[in-house]
């Protein structure tokens, strides 16, 4: 059909109408995009880009390396090490894990138990997390699986810092140890970090690691991360470092430790050396020990039991948790108080029949044959009881509990270790206070030679030791320095005390070891510039009755182990210049002068000597024994210091 | 006008046409493909073979069709339409009823080695036919109610075979494509306001009706409805495709976060990002600048073929043109507007930048009639 002219112009008119039109339509709808645009990109650009980036970029805690804690000289007591480990990530696995898993197995021991177990665990996890298959890996292992990497897809070795104590068990209950942030200790800590969080971090439970927990942990790093929409790290975009937390120097010896808690043996006892001006603990060990590495590591259920089992206690810090009644070691503080009081001077006298009749009591002094006349020297060189006994009614308990607290005992001395006993010095206000009841004359008597209500602690006894050898106020310390920044050297001030009581005091102690009839000769030091000073005690652990006293005494060795007595023995080196005051107790060891007095003794000698003692040091009929002893002992070889940091 | 009508002698003829072609218009779509080319590289990770070099060749191919097809006279076009429309159709009957299954739907048909998507040759011809119709429908009775009735009845015959495949976006193309010619060809504005609002009234008290005593449909269809408009919608996040989409757009701000630096999309943020969210890709990457220009080319380009339209005066070439460029038009800004938030998800692609053969075959296929439209215009 032909069209006109006409109606070609018409339908050209209408075309050129309707397309103005739609032109128009498309026009409005291009101007709303473009709007739409402009409001997005240019009006709200920011507020995308910080959703883009929140989308992209995460950060990601680089957890500190913790600080080191070394003893005097430099030595690493607790370390940071690699800790080798292999993680499996089931996406780059490519889903299945199961025959990767036991390509694994054929590299490094991985019983078929676990294999379960860890195949359990990939079905409940993410498939972008990535499981710990293994840790603790040697450096064999490690290696061994880094090279097999192309047939284990997913499978990255990898290594992070974990904690370490080179020593064992030579300072577990000074150290503690760290462990796996638990919810109960984030239930204790106030906004905690975010470190805290991250799997793996490991906190100070106890002891030193405990209480320096802030110096030691360190401020973490971070690293900003690119991830993807499922999660994945795609790069690094910044990585700032850590830092590691400050070293923390003991002012313990790490030898010194070594050779207590050896000399010490399989005994339940704990050993204190302090330095008598510093108030330095050079040691301070409690046996028998445990490994704190097997903490971290996290202990089974086997190794724990048995160390809840134990009878000697092995997870208990003897040396500042333990109290223990002091026994005669306390008679110092008796007689100075005596002497203070001028109840007595130092030519005084008692007479020893063998006890003292209190009322219709009879109190006995460990010689049934009683001592005859006694003075002051000669109460401390035999530990005459008696002698206390009648010091002990004139002086008052009140004036005995000043004398002890002054020397350190019933006071809680403030150490960053756990759980620091307070011990009892006991007075008339304590006992109303604790028990309701007035102060009886026989609780002075008992008191008087640290049996009944007194308490202490073997760091108190040391403490009073070195403030007796000394005169002065000295307090124990622990930290030496905290990176490198020393701490505590300021001098302690005398003791209210006067010097001639003081004097009466060492006189004793000297006799004690030194002269013919004193109660711990046989450990005595034979070097004259060594010369030492001490007390020995022993104390009951329970009340010895009328009836057993008929039958006679039982020898403690006919005893069950735990009610045998307690020994104990504190002494300081060198009488005319104190070094070194060292105290010592062996729960259930028998006597203080038997099984206390020759540890402490050797104790004593090898923190004098820098090393083991020499030959020459002791009586010579001793020496065979003492060099069989040392035949015996595991000692670390002395290894030259090291510098302060490790490889973070 | 039949082809006899055509002043022979001032169409030009051989390869004289191709001076005659609208070289403007081929050198946009060019433009438009080489930004394309680019984003299939940056989404690709900075890797040719992944998605840009196949489109580079398909590309060539598509180039060769449109060039090749502005040779063919309007003559030849005029009278293959209504077979063209039948063999379209017969072909979506025979995708329902034997076609392979793709992204849930029934869309393709393999003739031999070729895999063909009928829905997409209907768009071409429909708008084919219904030109060639108003051609030769006397203008006194384009708005006709019979007159009318009848490109409806073409329009929704083949919608209804795509609408059962289901897919429900081309099924929207279909109609608006066939209601731009017919809008083009003078019908009524009238038969389009009723049908808009009675088309919006119906959609407001389906939906209304929902939770209410009067519901006109049971649950499971309005749940059946939700599923339907938006299939691969996440069920775990819904609107988590479209709102990281709108992050990547609002994130390239003035001059974008630079050429594959993009990190919604390179660390696959974005989904489907080499498809139908490539756009938010180079909004993230080229900012407003480059976002803006892309949407300025296709202005141009539907700009140059209505002015084509428009300075043509055959009738069945200009309605051609029209529903083309209209159906082009319609393309992108549902694309846009998806990706911005404006419209509830569809996948739907970026006509000629999206990877994808069928989308830019029929596209350049459908230039190649425009520039015969243009080449052979009655002068």
């Amino acid at each position: 059909m032909k069209k006109s002219q006409r109606e070609i112009m018409v339908s050209n008119r209408q075309i050129t109408r309707r397309g103005l039109m739609l032109a128009g339509v498309q026009i409005a709808t291009v101007t709303t995009l473009a709007l739409k645009l402009r409001s997005m990109q240019l009006d709200h650009a920011e507020e995308y880009r910080m959703l883009a980036d929140g989308n992209s970029i995460k950060i990601r805690l680089l957890p500190p390396a913790r600080g080191l804690i070394l003893d005097r000289n430099g030595l690493i007591i607790a370390n940071n090490e690699q800790n080798y480990r292999v993680t499996l990530t089931r996406e780059e696995a490519g889903g299945e894990v199961a025959p990767v898993l036991r390509r694994l197995a054929q590299l490094i021991p991985m019983p078929e138990a676990r294999i379960d177990e860890l195949l359990e665990e990939f079905s409940k996890r993410s498939a972008i997390t990535p499981i710990v298959l293994a840790d603790r890996l040697s450096w064999d292992q490690f290696s061994a699986i880094a090279v097999n990497a192309p047939s284990l897809p997913g499978v990255t070795p990898e290594s992070a810092l974990s904690r370490a104590y080179p020593r064992a068990g030579d300072f577990a209950h000074v150290m503690g140890y760290v462990g796996p942030v638990s919810d109960y200790d984030l239930s204790k800590i106030e906004d905690p970090e975010p470190v805290l969080l991250l799997p793996d971090f490991q906190l100070g439970k106890i002891g030193v690691e405990g209480r320096m927990e802030e110096v030691l942990r360190g401020k973490a790093g971070a690293r900003r991360v690119e991830v993807n929409s499922t999660g994945r790290e795609m790069r690094q975009l910044s990585r700032q470092e850590g830092e590691q937390g400050a070293a923390v120097q003991l002012t313990a010896d790490a030898a010194l430790q070594n050779y207590a808690a050896q000399r010490m043996g399989e005994e339940s006892a704990a050993a204190v050396v302090m330095d008598c001006q510093t108030g330095d603990l050079v040691a301070i060990c409690s046996s028998p020990s445990f490994d704190p590495n097997k903490f971290v590591r996290g202990i089974s259920s086997a190794d724990y039991r048995a160390l809840m089992d134990h009878d000697h206690r092995p997870l208990a810090d003897k040396t500042v948790q333990g109290v223990y009644p002091p026994g005669s070691t306390f008679k110092m503080v008796t007689l100075m108080a005596g002497l203070e009081a001028g109840v007595i001077d130092a030519g005084s006298r008692y007479y020893c029949p063998g006890y003292t009749e209190l009322g219709t009591r009879r109190f006995h002094c460990w010689r049934r044959g009683g001592h005859g006349t006694v003075d002051a020297v000669k109460s401390l060189e035999e530990s005459c009881d008696v002698y206390f006994y009648e010091l002990a009614q004139r002086v008052g308990i009140d004036r005995i509990a000043a004398m002890a607290r002054k020397l350190g005992l019933g006071t809680r001395h403030d150490l960053p270790m756990s759980a620091v006993a307070e011990g009892i010095a006991p007075d008339r206000e304590w006992k109303q206070a604790r028990y309701g009841q007035s102060w009886q004359i026989g609780d002075s008597l008992n008191a008087s030679i640290g049996q009944g209500y007194v308490l202490a602690s073997p760091l108190q006894l040391a403490v009073m030791t070195a403030r007796i050898a000394s005169g002065r106020q000295v307090e124990p310390q622990l930290i030496r320095s905290i990176d490198g920044v020393r701490q505590q050297v300021a001098e302690y001030p005398p003791l209210d005390i006067s010097e001639n009581s003081l004097r009466v005091a060492r006189a004793g102690m000297d006799a004690v070891m030194n002269s013919a009839r004193g109660t711990a000769r046989s450990s005595r030091i034979s070097r004259e510039d060594w010369r030492m000073a001490g007390k020995t005690g022993t104390s009951q652990v329970r009340n010895i009755t009328a009836a057993e006293r008929a039958r006679g005494v039982i020898s403690n060795e006919q005893l069950p182990w735990d009610r045998r007595d307690h020994a104990l023995f504190v002494c300081y080196a060198p009488f005319e210049a104190p070094r070194y005051a060292v105290s010592v107790v062996v729960e259930h060891g028998g006597g203080g002068s038997a099984v206390a007095a020759p540890i402490a003794r050797d104790i004593l000698l090898f923190a004098l000597n820098g090393g083991l003692p020499p030959p020459d040091a002791i009586p010579s009929d001793q020496r065979a024994a003492m060099d069989a002893r040392h035949e015996a002992m595991h000692l670390y070889k002395p290894e030259p210091p090291r510098p302060g940091r490790s490889r973070a | 006008m039949s082809y006899l009508d055509y002043q022979v002698a001032q169409v030009p003829t051989g390869f004289r046409k191709i001076l005659y072609i609208n070289w403007p218009l081929v050198v946009l779509v060019v433009a438009v493909c080489c930004i394309g080319f680019l984003m299939l590289y940056s989404v690709a990770g900075g890797v040719l073979e992944t998605w840009a070099e196949p489109q580079m060749y398909r590309f060539a191919v598509g180039m060769v069709i449109m060039l090749g097809l502005a040779f063919v006279p309007m003559w030849f076009w005029r009278g293959i339409s209504i077979a063209a429309y039948v063999v379209c159709f017969l072909m979506l009957v025979a995708v329902d009823l034997f076609g392979t299954i793709g992204m849930g739907a029934q869309r393709w048909i393999d003739i031999g080695p070729v895999r063909v998507q009928p829905s997409e040759l209907m768009k071409i011809a429909l708008v084919l036919l219904l030109a060639a119709y108003y051609d030769w429908l006397d203008l006194r009775r384009v708005s006709r109610p019979f007159w009318v009735l009848v490109p409806v009845v073409l329009i929704l015959a083949p919608t209804a075979l795509v609408l059962i495949q289901p897919d429900l976006g081309t099924s929207i193309m279909l109609i608006a494509g066939g209601g731009i010619v017919m809008f083009a060809a003078g019908v009524s504005l009238w038969y389009f306001g009723v049908v808009i609002a009675a088309g919006v009234g119906l959609v407001a008290a389906v939906m209304k009706s929902r939770g209410t005593d009067w519901q006109l449909l049971k649950d499971y269809q309005f749940k059946r409805i939700d599923t339907f408009l938006d299939p691969n919608a996440d069920p775990l996040g819904a609107g988590y495709n479209i709102i990281q989409s709108q992050i990547a757009l609002g994130s390239g701000g003035w001059s974008g976060r630079g050429f594959m630096q993009g990190t919604q999309s390179r660390l696959n943020f974005l989904p489907e990002k080499h498809t139908d969210f490539i756009f938010t890709v180079l909004s993230e990457e080229f900012g407003f600048i480059g976002a803006f220009s892309l949407l300025t080319l296709y202005m141009l380009i539907v700009g140059f073929c209505l002015y084509s339209a428009l300075s043509n005066r055959d009738r069945f070439a200009s309605l051609i043109t029209i529903g083309i460029s209209g159906t082009f038009f319609l393309y992108f800004s549902i694309n846009m507007a998806t990706v911005m938030g404006l419209l509830p998800a569809k996948g739907s692609p970026l006509p000629l930048v999206s990877y994808g053969g069928t989308s830019l075959m029929i596209l350049m296929l459908g230039f190649g009639l425009v520039q015969a439209a243009h080449v052979h215009r009655p002068r």
